[in-house]
């Protein structure tokens, strides 16, 4: 059985933390360049400008492209026939972001308890962690730092079946209008649907996190990903949301069998900013 | 016509003058000082107000900037200091006016409660990039700490900006950059 430490663990996710935040992934400057080309708003050109111009001072200077570093996110998939030593999991992951945050200059956004106790706990752990067993001896670690911007524009509903591929898209489509300039536009769309509520927001959030280029590997979801990127780039929103052509990056969608009597969908919305990053062990 | 206006110079504190010159869709560049205050430094300064207490800050014609920078690096004035969304401290926000708040810096839409509050008393609201917070971290020279330390990013600071880039998203007549920009870009393609 292949063996790591759970100092290995902590390093490459300090790592992982700095770099994400640093740096903006090449799939995302990627899309914006192709973006600015295409905006026909001048004042959302000048934003697209300022974003490119920011993402490139921060990965120069190793500063934080957003101020907010995020609440830390980790989608850890550990092969069967890997065994940890000298340390625990969840343990190890926990002290990597805290290094990450304390000692990379990177901000402290989480407080102890969300309603009784809103004091910072000053190291921005505890990250959300979810771990997957699957085979092999790897372990890859995917983690982003999301910030709450466009968090809070997220949303949920439980659709019922005749509502169908239809209710879905119109769905989609409120929650990005009614989102309007608040989660930093240009945006990427992430939605999980099917499965039960609180699987249809992991798959969300998973669907943030893939990289901006690639399509959904089954056709007729890859062909609605593209619809609703299209609709969404005719709203008007625009970058910073002060009008134009380019409201988002990219819809990405994850979907999981489902109950007969219903269909939830989550939709979870990221900033430019999206800054994920992985790494196999 | 954004491509061809010119970048209007504006000094910090505002005066009323100022605001009312300035109209939704200027593109600014900001000079002075300026305060810090984000969620919960706005409870604070409520909690001061519902007590009939002095708030630590004297806001007249004061321009508040809704920002928790990150932690600055050796050799930096501050760390990354883009916008926050604005619509969190909108509950808050009429009884500063009312003391006569000048200018608000966030990034993002602003209730009825508070565009009918800029018109009565006469405020300017400005957008920044949200997320180009390296980038606007360099227009800022000076930062000092004016109250609330034990709040961390979220403390009261007072910040000197030299070329600070803004846009006037909601002007003193209620004009909102927000609701006319996209229906301008809309009615453009049709």
């Amino acid at each position: 059985m292949r063996q790591i430490t759970a100092p290995e663990i902590t390093k490459a996710v300090k790592t992982l933390f700095l770099e994400a935040n640093y740096q903006i992934g090449s799939d995302v400057s990627a899309a914006l360049e192709k973006m600015r080309l295409a905006e026909d708003s001048a004042i959302g050109k000048e934003v697209l400008g300022q974003i490119i111009e920011n993402n490139r001072i921060a990965a120069d200077e190793k500063l934080p492209i957003c101020q907010d570093t995020g609440m830390a996110v980790l989608f850890i998939e550990i092969g069967q026939n890997l065994q940890i030593s000298g340390g625990d999991l969840e343990n190890a992951v926990q002290e990597g972001v805290r290094r990450a945050y304390t000692e990379g200059y990177l901000r402290k956004s989480v407080v102890k308890d969300p309603l009784f106790d809103r004091t910072n706990t000053g190291d921005n752990t505890p990250a959300v962690i979810y771990t997957r067993i699957v085979p092999g001896d790897k372990m890859k670690i995917m983690g982003t730092a999301k910030g709450f911007g466009s968090e809070n524009m997220s949303r949920c509903k439980a659709l019922t079946p005749s509502e169908g591929v239809e209710g879905f898209k119109r769905f989609v489509l409120e929650t990005v209008r009614l989102a309007g300039p608040n989660p930093c536009p240009p945006t990427v769309v992430g939605i999980g649907v099917g499965g039960t509520l609180d699987k249809a927001a992991q798959l969300a959030k998973w669907a943030t996190i893939r990289r901006i280029g690639t399509p959904h590997p089954k056709a007729q979801y890859a062909e609605l990903e593209n619809e609703l990127l299209e609709q969404i780039n005719h709203l008007g929103i625009g970058p910073a949301g002060l009008g134009g052509l380019c409201t988002s990056l990219a819809v990405h969608i994850e979907y999981y069998p489902g109950h007969i009597a219903g269909i939830p969908v989550v939709v979870n919305i990221c900033c430019h900013a999206a800054r994920h990053k992985e790494i196999i062990l | 016509m954004f491509e061809n206006q010119e970048i209007k110079r504006i000094d910090l504190p505002l005066t009323s003058e100022t605001v009312r010159g300035l109209r939704a869709g200027d593109r600014v560049r900001l000079y002075g000082k300026l305060y810090t205050a984000r969620d919960a430094a706005h409870k604070r300064l409520a909690e001061l107000l519902q007590k009939g207490q002095p708030l630590p800050v004297d806001l007249q014609d004061q321009t508040l900037y809704y920002v928790g920078p990150s932690p600055a690096k050796p050799g930096y004035v501050i760390g990354s200091a883009g916008p926050t969304s604005s619509y969190r401290m909108d509950s808050l926000t009429v009884p500063l006016l009312k003391l006569g708040l000048k200018g608000m810096i966030g990034k993002g839409v602003r209730s009825h409660e508070v565009i009918d509050a800029m018109k009565q008393y006469g405020a300017v609201y400005f957008c920044a990039v949200g997320g180009a917070a390296a980038l606007i971290a360099r227009s800022i020279i000076k930062s000092e700490l004016v109250a609330y330390e034990d709040l961390g990013p979220e403390a009261i600071y007072c910040l000197t900006v030299e070329d600070f880039p803004a846009i006037v998203a909601i002007d003193a007549q209620g004009n909102d950059l927000y609701q006319t920009g996209p229906e301008d870009w809309r009615r453009g393609r049709e």
